[in-house]
């Protein structure tokens, strides 16, 4: 009589496929995966418990580092979250920015998707293309903020500073050649039979265990829930565009690929129309109490400079409640929760991170498979461990 | 307007009993419960009103600004009905427990293990009640308010200095 025994193998957290440090213990029948336990917190800075020592403004450079992948993403969803405490009105202008900003981002983030998931899969030639077009984001990113990826450029209330002239001209020609980047991508990938036998029927989960598991975002989307925050709860100036959203139909990976690509193109869409709702005018709002003084003020008088000073040092006071802003960041639903007691810092500072409860659904998602499977999992699942960890 | 939304008026009607307290601030709506009725409330909210998705689960710690120091937190989303309703209960420190989510919404395992492993709070039937963020043997929970910024054997933080 032969008998069989499960075999546990460790995966991580120093592996190249599961992005970044994520440790999987793995049970294994043979090469099929009894059971998964992940372990996270390799990358835990505390950031919940820093920001609350934290005025308000200060706590913006922290929310860069968290989903590194997407910086104006989280930003603008720990803006939004201080702007709806504090009842600022944002100016036009900042606001059509930031939605412009948005939206490269998550075509930045996506970039990344695309590449890591198919160099996981083992399409190289994919990885070096979406990294070529994510260094042109990059540039735009370093052209407005000066950071290639910790940007911090978003301020309550508006921008840190107006774009310069070249902003218009570089967005325009890179939304004017990205769709032709996509068919790109979708010639290597959506007919190639490699990519077919590994994406289809991978990572099957149906709607009801999707949203029991909390999935939220282009994971969500994928299994054929159409919802999606940016239309259904707009915020920030959302309600003023007109995109499609992609919902998949056989819950798999390569559903929640064909979601994603079709975000890719929407995305240029809104690009394209915040290009064209561009117009001249301020980019911080007139809140003295709250927001920044424009750099010219702080330069020339000694009021401004004081006004910069006191709201830099200080930060501002927040009435005592508590909002919570989710929005729609690239990899699912970014929300802010705070509290506040009427100081100047936040009593409890909450991140909602996305990738933290996606993760959650690695096991429903890869049981039954084999190990290499559950590298296109992780794959799709799209997660940062910075986020993660936060 | 709070009273007008339609969590409050089922939950009102149905749980009167159990409401602390119903508030509105920025348009958004939390009703504070009694916690040995918060399972009833959420099955209730989730069976009944649709609200499918446990989008959030947290604490807040009120150390010396409150009667129960903490105050435990779920934010719920409707994704048929595009709404959302914050419910809180109160858990005093002396009896640092409560029951788990798990069993209405599966998101709540990971979420409840990082309010375990940051503040202490201990899930009772929690399938897996393990630390999830800080190592297995860490002493301490690091969200609480008593607990120093700098880790526990460190001077402590006094502010930038610059």
């Amino acid at each position: 009589m032969a008998t069989t025994e499960t075999m546990t193998l460790n995966m991580g957290p120093q592996h190249p496929s599961t992005h970044g440090v994520l440790r999987l213990v793995l049970e294994l029948d043979g090469e099929v995966i009894v059971k998964v336990t992940p372990h996270i917190g390799y990358l835990h800075r505390g950031i919940e418990k820093l920001s609350e020592h934290r005025t308000y403004h200060q706590i913006l450079p922290l929310t860069d580092r968290l989903d590194y992948l997407a910086p104006m993403s989280n930003n603008l969803g720990y803006i939004l979250a201080v702007e709806k405490l504090m009842d600022v009105q944002v100016p036009e202008r900042a606001e059509t920015i930031r939605i412009i900003m948005a939206e490269l981002t998550r075509l930045q983030s996506h970039l990344v998707w695309i590449a890591c998931h198919a160099l996981d899969i083992g399409a190289m030639t994919v990885f070096i293309y979406a990294f070529r077009e994510r260094e042109t984001i990059m540039e735009i990113y370093e052209l407005i903020s000066g950071a290639r990826m910790t940007s911090n450029f978003f301020r309550v209330g508006g921008l840190s500073q107006d774009v310069p002239d070249e902003f218009v001209k570089k967005v325009s020609d890179f939304i004017d050649v990205m769709p032709g980047y996509l068919d790109q991508y979708e010639g290597l990938l959506t007919t190639n039979p490699i990519w077919l036998k590994r994406t289809v029927g991978n990572g099957f989960i149906s709607a009801e265990d999707a949203i029991d598991l909390g999935l939220t975002g282009p994971a969500l989307r994928g299994s054929g829930v159409d919802w999606d925050l940016r239309r259904d709860n707009p915020y920030g100036g959302y309600e003023k565009y007109q995109f499609k959203v992609p919902v998949g139909e056989k819950c798999d990976t390569f559903d929640r690929y064909k979601v994603r690509l079709v975000e890719m193109r929407e995305a240029c869409k809104i690009v394209r129309q915040g290009l064209d709702r561009l117009k001249p005018g301020p980019v911080l709002a007139d809140y003295p109490q709250v927001c920044y003084p424009p750099k010219e003020n702080v330069y020339n008088s000694i009021e401004g400079l004081i006004h910069h000073f006191k709201i830099a040092s200080e930060g501002f006071p927040a009435p005592e409640g508590e909002v919570y802003q989710g929005v729609e960041a690239p990899k699912g639903e970014l929300g802010f929760y705070i509290v506040s007691d009427g100081g100047n810092k936040p009593q409890r500072f909450r991140i909602r991170p996305p990738s933290f409860v996606n993760l959650q659904s690695i096991e429903k998602m890869s049981l039954g498979t084999m190990i290499a499977d559950l590298v296109a999992v992780i794959g799709t699942l799209d997660i940062v461990l910075g986020e993660i960890d936060r | 307007m709070a009273e007008n939304n339609r969590a409050v008026l089922k939950l009102k009607e149905k749980f009167a009993s159990s409401i602390i307290d119903v508030v509105e601030f920025r348009g958004e709506v939390t009703v504070t419960v009694k916690k040995d009725s918060i399972i009833d409330v959420l099955m209730f909210l989730k069976q009944s009103l649709q609200y499918n998705l446990l989008t959030d689960l947290t604490a807040v710690d009120y150390l010396g600004k409150k009667e129960d120091r903490f105050m435990m937190v779920y934010q719920l989303y409707s994704i048929p009905n595009k709404d959302c309703v914050r419910i809180k209960t109160p858990v005093s420190e002396a009896d640092c427990s409560i029951p788990t989510a798990t069993q209405v919404w599966r998101t709540a395992n990971w979420l409840e293990r990082e309010t375990y492993d940051l503040f202490g709070i201990t899930f009772d039937q929690h399938p897996d009640l393990r630390r999830i963020l800080m190592t297995d043997d860490w002493v301490g929970h690091p969200l609480r308010k008593d607990y120093p910024l700098q880790g526990p054997d460190r001077e402590p933080y006094k502010g930038r200095l610059s």
